[in-house]
């Protein structure tokens, strides 16, 4: 397994992602759509710490290997905060316009 | 190539992968796209494992399948109607999401495959140790505590932001 398998895979991922944010029509399934380029991201992450050495000079460490894990983590953290406040503002949209379509909450369109 | 039992499994995950997240996109029922995003969820774990990143594959199993994925379900279920279940797709967009979705995997393949630093990397003979006590001593102790207090403070606010949000207004 090379680095370019991952990227591969990875960027498959994202496009996918990418195809459902722009064509559903249902606020969760764009949601859906986020949760995978999240997934790709992280997985690109963790596939560059895993292959490419920095420079051997930044902190004359050999655990550099782990960063990409731990933004990872973080990404994690950061995905999960992102789905709650998207379904609590999903929830909102539902009781205010009765429907989740994204083209039919238009109040603010002139 | 060789093509033993590892490769094999690798492939077996990747295909996992890429042919739900297919489904995640291409299924009509927002319920069995959520199923299909808990199989990609788990072969994205399973990638981290080939990846050596143990602790990040348990992470991932238990933060997305058992949390956030959870919390999908819940929205479907509490939004959707019986006859708000099926997606609708309109022609037109579904063409121009297509095309652009395709040129943009045809731009990343283009400088995947040309770029010349990321040929020919390989893990062979480069093992790391069980990586959980690792991660843990550098988030507590060493150069990631600052993040880590930031990324906690930030994933409470943003819990009690949902809560207030989402709950009904009460009129006094």
């Amino acid at each position: 397994m090379s680095l370019q398998h991952y990227l591969v895979i990875s960027s498959i991922l994202f496009t996918l992602g990418i195809f459902a944010v722009l064509t559903r029509k249902n606020a969760i399934s764009i949601l859906m759509g986020i949760e995978l380029i999240l997934n790709s991201c992280n997985l690109n992450f963790v596939a560059f710490s895993r292959f490419v050495e920095p420079a051997k000079n930044i902190v004359g460490r050999d655990d550099y290997l782990l960063d990409g894990q731990i933004i990872a983590i973080f990404g994690i953290v950061l995905a999960a905060a992102e789905a709650a406040v998207f379904l609590a503002i999903i929830l909102a949209i539902y009781r205010e316009f009765g429907s989740i379509r994204p083209d039919e909450v238009d109040t603010l369109k002139g | 190539m060789d093509f033993t039992l590892k490769t094999f499994i690798f492939y077996g995950f990747a295909l996992l992968t890429i042919g739900s997240a297919l489904a995640v996109v291409t299924l009509r029922n927002i319920v069995h796209t959520a199923f299909a995003l808990m199989v990609t969820l788990f072969g994205v774990a399973g990638l981290y494992v080939f990846l050596q990143a143990d602790f990040l594959a348990a992470t991932q199993v238990i933060v997305y399948v058992g949390g956030i994925l959870v919390l999908i379900l819940f929205g479907v279920m509490m939004t959707s109607g019986r006859l708000e279940m099926r997606i609708h797709i309109e022609r037109g967009q579904l063409l121009l999401g297509a095309g652009i979705s395709i040129a943009l995997l045809m731009l990343l393949l283009t400088v995947i495959a040309n770029m010349p630093v990321w040929k020919n990397l390989t893990d062979d003979g480069r093992s790391l140790e069980p990586t959980t006590e690792q991660i843990g001593t550098m988030i507590l102790q060493e150069k990631f505590l600052l993040p880590f207090e930031v990324v906690s403070v930030l994933l409470l606010v943003a819990l009690i932001g949902a809560a207030l949000i989402s709950r009904k207004e009460v009129r006094d």
